[in-house]
């Protein structure tokens, strides 16, 4: 059931997101900006939380579970040290997604050529 | 002066109209939809089976993501991924892996400009309008929900 | 003093120079597409063995203006000028061609309208007898314009149904003094046109007024009708341009349906990818060195309007908001 419930949520966001792209004609980086605010919005609403419980990967994997996950890392240090928490929670976060992406993306330009 | 005025140029746009071609906007929807769908149901698999090696969810969480970015780093770097980004559009680039091929391909792509000023400064090309916005808003969000609210 | 003008915009030789060979290379894509049995050569992969994009395009340049010296039997050093345009910034391939050869160089920049423009001045060139020979060459190469004009090659994103494939394709013709081949007749030089199209992925909308503009121009100066050529050769407003393209010109009362064809169109097999068809300057010089040429040549045609079109932007003009400046030259040819 965890398996179905990610499909379907984590389908409809990529589908509302293509929506978006093809309805405004907006270029791909603009709606991926989009997207990513968005979770960080919905996080504050506190509407994002619930969608993790429900959906687990189907949330979390798309763009706007980046954006979540930094409130929620913003948040979570703010309980302790007030605003401080803000600058040191968020990217604590998201650490791992963004040190993976610079090592893997580094190791692959070491290891493969574009192919066009 | 051949630059058209604003009259002639809302005219020719008018005339455009009629040989717009439609976009496959359902098509384009609904295979989103599914490759999205099978990405994320990956990203599934990925944490339950880091569940059963007993690591607690939240850092299963935190695995997950980079271990999708792993996957999406190395298909980018085989030539797979901007395939699968070209049939299924926000179906690939919505998840992780894609946010992962947003940084790899131009890394690959600017390598022969150098390590520095090619691979280093071009790496974040696509991907760094995505971190500086998802920065500002989260810190916005977090901001008017510790003072506002 | 005599000019040879006519009209406004329109050179017409009394002498009129030949297009003694030409040469098309393109790669592996390209071969692949309907046209690929007219190329002189095809590569099977975009890299040619070289290290980055930017060498493969110089490559295939350099062998473009080599084929069409040798089947023109000349040497480097019967040619006096060498006119070259390419789409990367500061037109590098061509100048790096240029740097293999001993021949005075001038590199020019029309987008996918360079083939028509070189043509053009080499013409002028040979009428005015300044030069003996002239080589005129144009290239472009998919995978370096991505990366200059888009995203990286390996960036996983959709292209819009208005979008166009830049074509791995490079051409060369030989103008000259005397010879056997096709004649270069007139050259009118077309006027920028802007009507306010800004998007980058739909040139064929931005480019039609100037291709429009260009034809009904020609027409005027020479005092001709449509029915005077076989056929009107554009390159590349693509599918939806090339219906736009008409239906500017019928709004004028030209109608060139049954003989406009435009390279875009004819360079590959239809395709979601390759989207309203090819472009760049390497499409219209390949289809026009390695197929028409040919046909010019054994008489298939009896006068020829080549128009090739370019779209003058840049990403920079793009992302300030800048609309997209076009430009259309027109080479009337006649067989011998």
């Amino acid at each position: 059931m965890a398996y179905v419930k990610a499909f379907v949520v984590g389908g409809l966001l990529c589908a509302i997101a293509q929506a978006a792209m093809d309805l405004t004609k907006a270029n791909p980086a603009i709606i991926m900006v989009s997207a990513v605010s968005a979770g960080a919005i919905l996080s504050g609403l506190g509407l994002y939380a619930p969608l993790v419980e429900f959906a687990g990967a189907g949330a979390t994997i798309p763009l706007p579970g980046f954006g979540h996950t930094l409130v929620t890392g913003m948040l979570e240090d703010a309980a302790q040290w007030g605003l401080f928490g803000i600058l040191t929670g968020g990217f604590k976060a998201v650490s791992a997604g963004l040190l993976s992406a610079v090592l893997f993306g580094y190791l692959m330009a070491v290891l493969f050529n574009p192919k066009g | 002066m051949t630059k058209a005025n604003i009259r002639e140029q809302e005219a020719y746009s008018a005339f455009l109209e009629d040989f717009r071609p439609k976009r496959a906007t359902l098509r384009n929807i609904v295979v989103a939809f599914f490759v999205g769908g099978l990405i994320c149901t990956v990203g599934q698999g990925v944490l339950t089976y880091i569940m059963t090696r007993g690591i607690p969810l939240k850092q299963a969480y935190v695995l997950t993501s980079s271990i999708m970015v792993f996957a999406g780093a190395f298909l980018t770097g085989l030539g797979v991924y901007d395939k699968i980004g070209s049939f299924a559009g926000m179906g690939a680039a919505l998840p992780i892996t894609g946010f992962a091929n947003s940084v790899v391909s131009p890394a690959m792509e600017f390598k022969r400009e150098g390590f520095v000023l090619g691979v280093g400064a071009k790496m974040f090309q696509v991907a760094g309008p995505v971190i500086v916005y998802a920065s500002l808003s989260a810190t916005v969000v977090s901001i008017l929900k510790l003072y506002v609210f | 003093m005599k000019f040879h003008r006519r009209g406004k915009s329109t050179c017409v030789f009394e002498q009129m120079p030949v297009l003694v060979s030409a040469a098309a290379v393109v790669g592996p894509r390209e071969g692949k597409g309907p046209l690929g049995a007219e190329f002189d050569m095809v590569y099977s992969t975009t890299l040619l063995g070289e290290a980055s994009w930017e060498k493969a395009e110089s490559k295939m340049l350099r062998q473009a203006v080599d084929l069409a010296l040798a089947k023109a039997n000349l040497d480097e050093s019967d040619i006096d000028f060498l006119i070259a345009g390419d789409l990367l910034n500061q037109i590098i391939s061509s100048a790096y061609m240029a740097r293999e050869y001993d021949i005075p160089f001038l590199g020019i920049y029309g987008a996918c309208a360079t083939m028509s423009e070189g043509i053009g001045i080499g013409s002028l060139l040979v009428a005015g007898r300044f030069a003996r020979y002239v080589i005129v060459a144009s290239s472009s190469h998919h995978d370096a314009a991505e990366r200059q004009f888009r995203y990286p090659t390996e960036f996983g994103h959709q292209r819009p149904p208005t979008g166009q494939w830049t074509a791995t394709a490079a051409g060369a013709v030989v103008v000259g003094v005397k010879g056997k081949g096709p004649r270069v007749e007139a050259v009118t030089i077309g006027r920028v046109q802007d009507l306010g199209v800004s998007e980058p992925n739909d040139m064929g909308s931005a480019m039609a007024p100037g291709f429009a503009d260009t034809v009904w121009r020609h027409l005027q100066d020479m005092a001709r009708k449509p029915e005077d050529y076989d056929l009107v050769l554009s390159g590349d407003l693509g599918r939806i341009g090339s219906l736009i393209g008409r239906q500017l010109l019928r709004n004028k009362g030209i109608v060139i349906d049954e003989i406009h064809q435009d390279a875009g169109v004819m360079l590959y097999d239809p395709s979601p990818e390759v989207g309203a068809g090819g472009s760049g300057c390497g499409c219209v010089a390949s289809v026009f060195s390695g197929k028409l040429w040919k046909e010019l040549y054994n008489r298939q045609y009896r006068r020829i309007l080549l128009v090739a079109t370019g779209a003058l932007h840049s990403p920079t003009a793009c992302q300030q908001g800048e609309s997209i400046p076009c430009v259309a030259h027109a080479v009337s040819i006649v067989s011998e």
